[in-house]
């Protein structure tokens, strides 16, 4: 088992943090991981990405030129990393602001009203956990539970009143595709 | 077995130096390492220890060579155009034989240069970097946990040998984050007292830290005691890594994230039916030129792949030492090699190479 | 019986090797002096940079840490946070202390490092064989101002120890010079004072001290002592810049 993923979005959308979490529920499950945030003016804004990988085997290269899927949260991510997706790969977009169709036939596309949902919940911020739910209902590279526990480390003592919001939104994500 | 925590390559380095006795941080700030002095920032003050933002790079290299003279195990941390300030201090501390562990998180040069990725300081690492005939000791990591096992084993070479060493990581290093652990601790009250150290002439004769000697001959001596210092090291510190060598007809010579990089590229080739491994000096001062030299008798060619225009392959050639042809493929300036291209090259090698 | 003079223990027994009529000499036994009298000379480290007191460290009988031109104050910082309970001084020259090492001093006293700087103020490079400094009087002939300090060219001469009182950092900034027995008095005192200052963990202490250079000068050791009182005097003004009320 290996999966590459890409994660990409204004700066605020949280993809950092989503990627973050996903590499330690893998951590957590025991697999090996990385997290390869890009750095530099990238990060005042504009487009953020980091890379995940997940591996049963020590992992290689920590960078990802063809990604099994990405999770792309604007339309400048969605143009930028969805021509290197693999063949048989997936593209999971937030549809909530991307209204483009996707130029590919050979990936599956995944539109989650990422917004949409997150502003149902109350908070848009929760916008990346309905993301990643529907990409743990795309592939379940860990458990959800393993992700719902991992809230509980990764977020700081002083976010811990917004673990149940986060949950409800990997549900949602997850509930999409059920 | 200690557990496991995710955490970025500068944070695990910062914290790897802490458990090592580390207590004493001088830097400056600069992407991509900033990360490192910030986790010091807040650390060090939890374990009794000084965390110091210099007013340059020059200053804080300074007061490496003043902590290091005083006898504590210290840390500073900078990115290329700050290492060629910390030069200064860096000449004079290995000048007066003391150690102090420097870690470089390489970024594209030269000048201003970039803040991307890159391993063009290689050069300046490992063939002294500032005036005079010094040589660091430089320990280059692929991964997180080694960076952490890396920075921990270059205070205890800097000790040994009184030298500075010097953790070499580019961008990518700094900036990951992989799972680590940190399987030991070092109380600093519990390292042997460096009798040499100024901390007061109390009950003995005074210690003198010092790189002077304007008698030639006395120079010339010391010197002589330095490069001793290096053949020690050659003979006792020389690491590496191999993968896949055993049924090789060719190898890649890689270090650092590259070296990771060309591991995926050699996955591919296996799949392919090429016979190719991969040989990863992890210490590139002391070189692992005996291991390339021993496979040169034994492989058709070499390929040294480095995010820079090609400074390591001039060690790779001397080691190969006109047996094989010895290829290289580059990227530099925040540009990063990818797998398809170091396959391309793989291929290329094979049919006879350039 | 009381023993009125005697040599210094904090000093070595190895022979200057400064000039005929430099008083670097007496500001080294000063510096003795002080270290016997406070009975610190086992506690104290001493930093000398590049200049002619780059050998300072043959002739303090105390641990020394030679440094590189003009960081002598990074250095001491080190040591210092090292060692926050030992006495840790520099040993600086104008070429030093007020042209490359002045982001060094600015920092150090600013972060009020508790660290006590002498400098030594003598208008000229001496070590390099009389080249310009930044302390260098107007009109002042050098071996690279060989008409004479021009101030639309090369600036003017810098006052250090006025720009360093006004810093928060700074408790103790005095000038004293070393030409005649009570002015040779009064700089012991100073000093004495910026290290019981520093003892006493109060923040960065500095004495600058005016003094010759009768060979780069060109002129006799003598003549050298009247054109400190003249020349130098007037721009460099003695008397404790700060600090002076505190004990």
């Amino acid at each position: 088992m290996k999966e590459e993923i890409i994660m990409a979005g204004f700066g605020g959308q949280g993809v950092m943090s989503l990627g973050r979490l996903l590499t330690y529920a893998g951590m957590k499950e025991g697999d090996e991981v990385s997290w390869m945030p890009s750095y530099g003016p990238e990060m005042r804004g504009g487009t953020a990405n980091c890379t995940v990988i997940i591996s049963s085997k020590q992992i290689p290269s920590p960078l990802s030129s063809q990604p099994d899927a990405i999770i792309v949260m604007n339309l400048p991510s969605l143009d930028k990393f969805a021509p290197c997706v693999k063949r048989g790969g997936a593209i999971l977009l937030n549809s909530s602001l991307i209204n483009k169709e996707v130029d590919r036939d050979d990936v599956k596309i995944i539109k989650v009203p990422a917004n949409q949902i997150a502003n149902e919940l109350g908070n848009t911020k929760v916008a990346n956990m309905v993301m990643l739910g529907a990409y743990l209902a795309h592939k379940r590279i860990v458990k959800l539970e393993t992700v719902k526990a991992a809230l509980q480390d990764v977020f700081p003592a002083r976010r811990h009143n917004l673990i149940p919001i986060n949950q409800q939104a990997l549900d949602r994500g997850v509930a999409l595709l059920n | 077995m200690a557990e496991k925590v995710l955490m970025k390559g500068n944070e695990a380095i910062a914290e790897a130096a802490i458990k090592a006795g580390c207590r004493y941080f001088f830097g400056y700030p600069i992407t991509p390492q900033n990360e490192l002095p910030e986790y010091m920032s807040r650390r060090l003050p939890e374990v009794g220890g000084v965390f110091l933002q210099a007013e340059s790079e020059v200053a804080a290299s300074n007061m490496v060579y003043g902590a290091a003279g005083a006898g504590a195990r210290v840390l500073t941390s900078s990115s290329s155009p700050g290492i060629s300030l910390k030069m200064e201090g860096i000449s004079y501390i290995a000048g007066a034989e003391l150690p102090a562990v420097i870690v470089n998180i390489m970024r594209g040069g030269p000048g201003l240069g970039g803040i991307q990725s890159s391993q063009a300081d290689y050069f300046q690492a490992t063939k002294g970097g500032g005036h005079g005939d010094f040589r660091l000791c430089v320990l280059a990591p692929s991964t997180v946990q080694e960076a952490v096992d890396l920075t921990m084993e270059a205070f205890e070479i800097a000790d040994r040998y009184r030298n500075p060493v010097m953790v070499l990581g580019d961008g990518i290093i700094g900036q990951m984050m992989e799972p680590v652990q940190f399987n030991k601790e070092i109380d600093p009250a519990d390292l042997p007292k460096k009798e040499w150290a100024t901390d007061g002439a109390r009950g003995r004769p005074r210690n003198i830290i010092n790189s002077l000697a304007l008698d030639p001959q006395d120079l010339e001596n010391h010197n002589l005691v330095l490069k001793a210092k290096y053949e020690q090291m050659k003979e006792q510190e020389v690491r590496y890594a191999t993968y896949l060598l055993d049924d090789a007809d060719r190898a890649i010579v890689a270090y650092g994230t590259t070296a990771r990089i060309a591991t995926s590229a050699i996955e591919m080739a296996r799949e392919q039916g090429i016979r190719v491994g991969l040989i990863r000096p992890i210490s590139l001062f002391p070189f692992p030129e005996k291991v390339i030299a021993e496979a040169a008798n034994r492989l058709d060619s070499f390929l040294t792949v480095e995010m820079s225009l090609g400074q390591m392959v001039e060690d790779v050639r001397l080691a190969v030492n006109g047996k094989k042809p010895v290829f290289f493929y580059g990227r530099t300036a925040g540009m990063v090699p990818s797998p398809e291209e170091i396959l391309e090259q793989i291929i290329l090698m094979g049919g006879g190479g350039e | 019986m009381k023993l009125l003079a005697g040599y210094p223990e904090a000093l070595t027994e190895k022979p200057f090797h400064y000039c005929p009529g430099c008083l670097h000499g007496i500001v080294h036994r000063l510096l003795a002096e002080v270290m016997d009298e406070l009975e610190i000379r086992e506690d104290t480290i001493g930093i000398a940079p590049v200049g002619c007191s780059v050998l300072a460290y043959q002739y303090f009988n105390i641990d020394m840490h030679e440094a590189s031109h003009g960081r002598a104050p990074a250095v001491a910082t080190g040591v210092k946070r090292v060692h926050p309970d030992k006495v840790v001084f520099t040993y600086q020259g104008d070429g030093d202390l007020a042209s490359i090492g002045t982001a060094e001093i600015v920092h150090a006293a600013n972060r009020g490092e508790k660290i006590t700087t002498i400098f030594i103020n003598n208008a000229i490079y001496g070590m390099t064989g009389g080249q310009m400094a930044p302390t260098t009087l107007p009109e002042q002939k050098t071996t690279t101002s060989p008409y004479g300090r021009d101030l639309d060219l090369a600036g003017h001469p810098i006052k250090m120890s006025e720009m360093l009182s006004v810093l928060d950092g700074s408790i103790f900034i005095a000038r004293v010079s070393v030409h005649d027995p009570k002015h040779i008095r009064e700089a012991k005192k100073m000093i004495k004072k910026a290290f019981l200052l520093q003892l006493a963990g109060k923040g960065f202490t500095l004495v600058e001290v005016l003094s010759t250079c009768p060979t780069n000068w060109g002129i006799s050791p003598l003549a050298a002592i009247d054109w400190l009182k003249e020349n130098m005097l007037p721009v460099y003004p003695l008397g404790v810049l700060k600090g002076g009320e505190i004990d």
